[in-house]
């Protein structure tokens, strides 16, 4: 259905499909963050030997979540006196549009895509990096220090883990031949490319996490040392757009993981192909995410002069002779 | 080249790992620290002028709320100050309790220690393990003294409250669960490349620095120093037990965790011999006059505490309060170190340094 909308005219009838086709993401997005929030509560409270919230909505804490967004949506918007007002405004805009444009290209099931891109994952990469803006902005504009360094922190973090990020899919490239992402997830039908890929699989694991700014690599709001880094003056709903966009990019990451190395939609095993796509999907991204929630609740927090060293001295390395490696065993491969 | 500018930061007094409220005025260059200035005395309640007003059994209260993550350590030192100037005999089960508790409170304070100081480095989880584990132990003081954090547990000649029934037992059973939970804290923390990434090698001094600085307890014996009081200047029965000094030789901050995990272990044999060798019947308070005279004249002892010595200086002139005491505070000798350690230092690094030193403000300020 997507697939004829797309290359259908212009015109206000599809405008407003397309319209409605994206409230519903949102609305799924939404309800993710709601409940990855909630989920990551009750996870690390179950780690941790707590409880988690079991107060609002019932005994599993359901309702924690939206009572949390509306206490920020009713808090009292303060804008430090100092701080460059129009910035400082338009930085939690900047830093959560492009986590949702980022999920026009992701293929959720082999029907439910929103724009079949050729080059979907640069436009991913290049999307998502503009979120540093956002946060670099935020930082300067509240006129704070610690939200200075924070800033500073994420700029550094995120423009040094984008390239082995980038840098850990080409493999992957290179086997499909195509930048397109459902090229990648049909190319993964008999083999997963995290069996044919391990080490990139390992590479883009770490970069994403560094590019998500969960812990271990969490230095940009490192609570312990900047307070809260880059948004340490902002509160209400402009925090929580930060936090939205955080959330939002963790879905976008879990999902494109997901695409990349895991199959996509592809089931496991194939006499399991009864089992829709989406439930695969789902299963699968799940995975991922409950792999982020475990890194958060075990390790402690890299240390800042050693992030830079860790990205262009280990990771960059091991991810250009893992492009070799890969594009020699191809052609080898092809000789025969 | 462009024009760069040194900036004043103010760590603390609110910040989260300034653990309680310390404030360090930090000249940066970037994230490297040129130049690190601590500004202490933000909790100063001026426990030894109030001291001067008050009678010898009163001022007990006043020193849990010095080093409020062991108290037990700063009930003794006042008593046993106060104990050795008028030459009062300790019965045997007191000093027993007596021992039982300041190593259990040993055990909490670095437990305490080791939770935040890896919450510090931004690991949350181990932090509720410790506190878990520190759990215990309040309760058993807390079945001891009443209290859960500020014990008034000690008294001049011997202690307040006799165990209740099957506390000793209880103390029994708590060794070999928290040994299994050491196991625990090693695996989890001790291999752990990022931790290690983060500690070794970080905030480290010499052998000199540290007694030239005047350092004590897991800062001094971090550097190779083996130097315990309860070794070293027994006091109390600490002469009975068979244990162990902790040493490590590098100075840094991995050594000190190490050695205060490892001075855990042997508070757990002491604790384990302590309960052995408990006598079943006794006093649990020397025979003291009601109203507590130390005679004229003057008196420092100096005891372990698991932030190094502390001591407690009495000048008496023979009436019923101190003409002037004094507490050798180790959390206040030990910070002193500071601004050398951090000199070049970066943001992330000053956190692993002042986490490693191990201070409480409560005692810093007075």
């Amino acid at each position: 259905m997507v697939e004829e909308l797309l290359h259908s005219q212009a015109g206000i009838l599809n405008f407003g499909i397309f319209f409605l086709l994206a409230v519903v993401l949102l609305f799924v997005i939404l309800g993710f963050v709601t409940y990855a929030i909630l989920a990551e509560r009750k996870v690390m409270g179950f780690m941790q030997l707590r409880q988690g919230p079991n107060q609002v909505g019932g005994r599993w804490g359901l309702l924690q979540t939206v009572a949390d967004v509306l206490k920020l949506l009713l808090k009292e918007d303060t804008i430090p006196k100092l701080a460059d007002k129009p910035l400082f405004i338009i930085a939690p805009v900047i830093a959560f549009a492009p986590s949702f444009i980022v999920m026009a290209a992701i293929p959720f099931t082999d029907k439910f895509q929103f724009a079949d891109l050729g080059v979907g994952l640069l436009y991913y990469v290049a999307i998502s990096g503009l979120t540093t803006i956002g946060m670099l902005t935020g930082g300067w504009a509240s006129n704070n220090k610690y939200a200075l360094l924070g800033g500073m922190r994420a700029a550094a973090q995120m423009i040094s883990y984008e390239i082995p990020l980038v840098m850990s899919v080409i493999g992957i490239v290179l086997l499909t031949g195509s930048l397109n992402l459902n090229d990648i997830v049909a190319a993964q039908e008999n083999v997963w490319y995290i069996v044919l890929q391990p080490v990139a699989f390992i590479i883009f694991l770490i970069a994403s996490v560094a590019e998500l700014n969960r812990v271990p690599f969490d230095l940009p709001e490192a609570e312990n040392e900047l307070v809260a880094g880059f948004h340490v003056e902002y509160s209400g709903f402009r925090w929580a757009m930060f936090m939205l966009a955080e959330y939002v990019y963790i879905f976008a990451m879990a999902s494109l993981t997901t695409v990349l190395f895991l199959g996509g939609w592809h089931p496991l095993f194939s006499f399991l192909g009864f089992i829709p796509g989406a439930v695969w999907f789902a299963l699968k991204f799940m995975c991922v995410f409950f792999l982020l929630l475990w890194f958060r609740s075990t390790f402690p927090r890299i240390r800042a002069d050693k992030l830079m060293e860790f990205a262009w001295k280990i990771l960059l390395p091991i991810a250009l002779a893992n492009i070799f490696l890969t594009a020699i065993i191809k052609e080898i491969l092809n000789l025969f | 080249m462009l024009r760069t500018e040194e900036m004043l930061l103010n760590v603390g007094p609110q910040h989260p790992s300034t653990h309680g409220v310390f404030r360090l005025v930090l000249k940066i260059d970037g994230e490297t620290i040129v130049e690190a200035k601590p500004v202490i005395g933000y909790l100063h309640r001026g426990t030894e002028k109030l001291a001067e007003d008050l009678q010898y059994t009163q001022i007990i209260p006043y020193t849990d709320r010095m080093d409020y993550v062991s108290a037990m350590t700063n009930n003794y030192v006042i008593c046993h100050a106060v104990e050795t100037m008028m030459d009062i005999q300790v019965p045997e089960r007191a000093e027993y309790l007596r021992v039982i508790a300041m190593e259990l409170g040993r055990v909490a304070s670095h437990l305490v220690w080791f939770g935040t100081f890896l919450l510090d480095l931004g690991a949350t989880s181990p932090l509720l393990y410790a506190f878990r584990e520190r759990e215990s132990i309040i309760n058993l003081l807390n079945e001891l003294s009443g209290a859960r954090l500020t014990f008034n547990y000690m008294r001049v000649g011997g202690v307040k409250w006799d165990a209740p029934e099957g506390w000793v037992d209880k103390v029994r059973e708590f060794v070999p669960y928290m040994r299994e939970q050491l196991k625990g804290y090693h695996s989890l923390v001790t291999g752990n490349e990022i931790f290690t990434n983060r500690v070794i090698g970080v905030g480290t001094y010499t052998k000199e620095d540290a007694l030239n600085y005047s350092l004590s307890g897991a800062n001094l014996r971090c550097t190779g120093v083996k130097w315990d009081l309860r070794k070293d200047e027994p006091y109390s029965i600490y002469d009975r037990f068979d244990f162990d000094v902790p040493v490590r030789e590098t100075g840094d901050a991995w050594a000190r965790y190490h050695v205060r995990l490892d001075e855990i272990e042997e508070s757990l044999k002491i604790l384990e011999q302590a309960c052995e060798q408990f006598p079943a019947e006794g006093a649990i308070l020397a025979k003291v006059p009601k109203i507590i005279k130390a005679p004229k004249g003057e008196a420092f002892v100096r005891i372990e505490s698991p932030r190094g010595e502390i001591g407690c200086y009495i000048a008496s002139d023979g009436k019923k309060e101190p003409y002037r005491l004094k507490f050798r505070r180790p959390s206040f000798y030990n910070l002193q170190i500071l601004p050398k350690l951090l000199e070049g230092e970066t943001i992330s690094n000053l956190i692993s340094i002042l986490g490693a030193v191990d201070i409480i403000l409560g005692e810093v300020d007075g």
